[in-house]
């Protein structure tokens, strides 16, 4: 079974090392002159500033992570509403408990405090 | 899907919402009277040991056959409630003492705490593998729940990550059995084993990959890296109840699926569980030896608490002993549940802020200031050696014996060993506590006291008769064996 793979191994090993190659190549014949503005982020965009590893506020994550909670939701709810008919009563009740479940953790950010930015 | 499933896993169903209510109902109580939500949360698990006692002998399969609720099942989710109240006898006090009283440790504990009762249930890989995230989610954030410190943070960070590497493994292997047999359910592997329609390497590299996950999450050598930081960051009452609930639900699994599902490849994992088991007390014995803070040195006895036990594990392919080696180890961990707890509540007696009051020195004239925690400790301490008329002696006993009738005399010759070298320790703490002069400080309030209390009365009276809890765990059976 494993045969069939093998000449993917192969194709896969080829494009690696030409990879390599390539790359070894262009940096033993290609010339070097750096000039400021090729040594830029981005050569030809914004003017970039201040490092690149600033703090984020925290409250960010807050709001990703609400974020997160009603993205669930909504990835859930669009293939129930789909077999809204197949799934009948029983698919019904089985949503509400899922979105009162989800209602209790956002009553429960809220109450935290995870919506005053203040 | 019917009622009928729903009436298989009440008390799972009702621990979970008793959480989710208690979630909310804890957001209008105010700062300082979390009490209250200690004292509901003792409730739900109270009401949930009554549901799960109700069940009683009988055998119920629900969700099309991925849930069994049986005897084994039964014994453990006990051990679970327990555990998870002792845990919150020991919080409590502690949480206000060292200024982390927040309301959420008692919800994530209840939730944490239904994962490893579904682990039990589990009869599924993918159930397994949902109930090895439930119970595992909720520890990461108790790891870190005292956010100020920051080994607390560091032992969550490593606790997530570690866990979330061997989760990856555990589903790995799920997807490597189910690649090799088509299905996830025991009976169906079970039966592609027996009919030899499946590809044999591929569930080997499958069953490995098990192991190795579980291996992460019980700390077995050399999985076990993690775990002397993590219980020394964590607090106290989360350390003790990880030791516990997260061991035991990792030695559940193994053992449902270990015995359901791969009896037949106990030819090609014997060797491996050997040296395991081997290399697991050697290693956690030893270094216990040099330990001079007191959380580490408890790790380190809980990583070769792990190795005996995996010793009794190690025959399982063997029939006529497998009963025997299940029984054993739902005792020991009965055995090791009580000595542990009551352990930490002494520990957490003399745990004062900013992680003081841990080494070993601390412990220094203890024998004569607090005569009644030195003498509870002293039976601990006796108990995880295995001293006769103690539970950890019978404990031991029938896991060495199940070692030698399944033909490992000379696993258990190491364990005994082993035991020899874990008793200067232990002993040493011992020694500390009545020979050596000092003032200790001590909080004594009432929980964590009643706790160490109860737990030293509880192991000296089933050492003395230690039939009872054999008859209970003998008694424990597991579905189709």
């Amino acid at each position: 079974m494993l045969n069939e793979y093998y000449p993917l191994v192969v194709i896969s090993m080829i494009a690696i090392a030409l990879g390599f190659f390539v790359v070894l190549l262009g940096s033993i014949l290609g010339p070097r002159r750096p000039t400021q503005h090729k040594g830029q982020p981005y050569e030809s965009g914004m003017i970039p500033y201040g490092p690149g590893t600033r703090r984020i506020s925290v409250r960010y994550y807050l709001v990703a992570v609400l974020f997160i909670l009603f993205d669930i939701e909504v990835v859930f709810f669009l293939p129930w509403a789909v077999a809204f008919r197949k799934l009948g009563v029983s698919g019904f009740i089985l949503m509400v408990i899922f979105a009162v479940i989800l209602e209790i953790a956002f009553v429960y950010a809220w109450k935290k405090g995870a919506l005053e930015w203040e | 899907m019917n009622l009928s499933d729903y009436y298989a896993i009440t008390p799972l169903v009702f621990l979970v919402c008793w959480a989710i209510f208690l979630l909310l109902v804890d957001l209008w109580i105010p700062a300082g009277r979390k009490g209250i939500t200690a004292l509901l949360s003792a409730a739900g698990l109270l009401i949930a040991l009554v549901l799960v006692l109700r069940s009683g002998e009988q055998v119920l399969t629900a969700f099309e056959g991925s849930v069994v609720v049986d005897g084994f099942s039964v014994f453990l989710s006990v051990l679970f409630l327990v555990s998870a109240l002792a845990g919150i006898a020991l919080a409590h006090d502690y949480l206000q003492r060292l200024g982390l009283e927040r309301g959420e440790y008692y919800p994530l504990l209840l939730i944490s705490t239904s994962g490893m009762m579904l682990m039990t249930y589990a009869y599924d890989l993918i159930e397994v593998f949902l109930a090895l995230e439930l119970l595992s989610i909720p520890l990461y954030i108790l790891a870190g729940f005292s956010r100020l410190n920051l080994e607390s943070e560091e032992a969550s960070l490593k606790y997530f990550l570690l866990g979330a590497f061997s989760s990856g493994f555990v589903l790995y292997g799920v997807g490597l059995v189910f690649a090799a047999t088509g299905y996830t359910d025991f009976p169906g592997i079970a039966k592609a084993a027996q009919n030899g329609s499946l590809n044999p390497t591929l569930f080997l590299i499958g069953a490995g990959l098990v192991l190795t996950g579980f291996g992460f999450k019980s700390a077995l050598v050399p999985f076990h890296m993690w775990s002397p930081d993590v219980y020394q960051g964590a607090p106290s009452p989360v350390t003790a109840f990880m030791s516990v609930g997260a061991k035991a639900a990792g030695f559940a699994a193994l053992l449902r699926v270990f015995v359901v599902v791969f009896p037949g490849m106990s030819v090609n994992l014997t060797p491996l569980l050997w040296a395991l088991a081997a290399l697991t007390m050697f290693v956690g014995n030893i270094v216990a030896l040099v330990q001079s803070n007191i959380k580490r040195l408890l790790a380190y006895s809980s990583i070769a608490h792990s190795g005996y036990l995996l010793m009794a594990f190690v025959p399982y392919g063997n029939a006529s002993v497998r009963s025997d080696a299940i029984a054993g180890m739902l005792f020991y961990l009965a055995a090791y549940c009580l000595t542990t707890f009551g352990a930490w509540a002494v520990v957490i007696a003399l745990e004062k802020a900013e992680g003081k009051g841990l080494e070993l020195e601390d412990y220094a004239g203890l024998g004569h200031r607090y005569p009644f925690l030195a003498a509870t400790m002293t039976i601990f301490l006796l108990s995880f050696t295995g001293v006769p008329l103690t539970l950890g002696f019978w404990g031991k006993f029938y896991l060495f014996s199940t070692a030698v009738e399944g033909g490992f005399w000379q696993l258990a010759l190491i364990g005994l060993l082993t035991s020899l070298i874990s008793a200067y320790y232990y002993l040493r703490v011992v020694v500390i506590m009545y020979m050596r002069p000092g003032t200790p400080q001590v909080q004594r309030n009432f929980w964590p006291l009643l706790t160490s209390g109860v737990g030293a009365l509880a192991v000296v009276i089933l050492g003395i008769a230690p039939g009872v809890l054999l008859n209970l765990a003998v008694s424990a059976l597991l579905k189709g064996l």
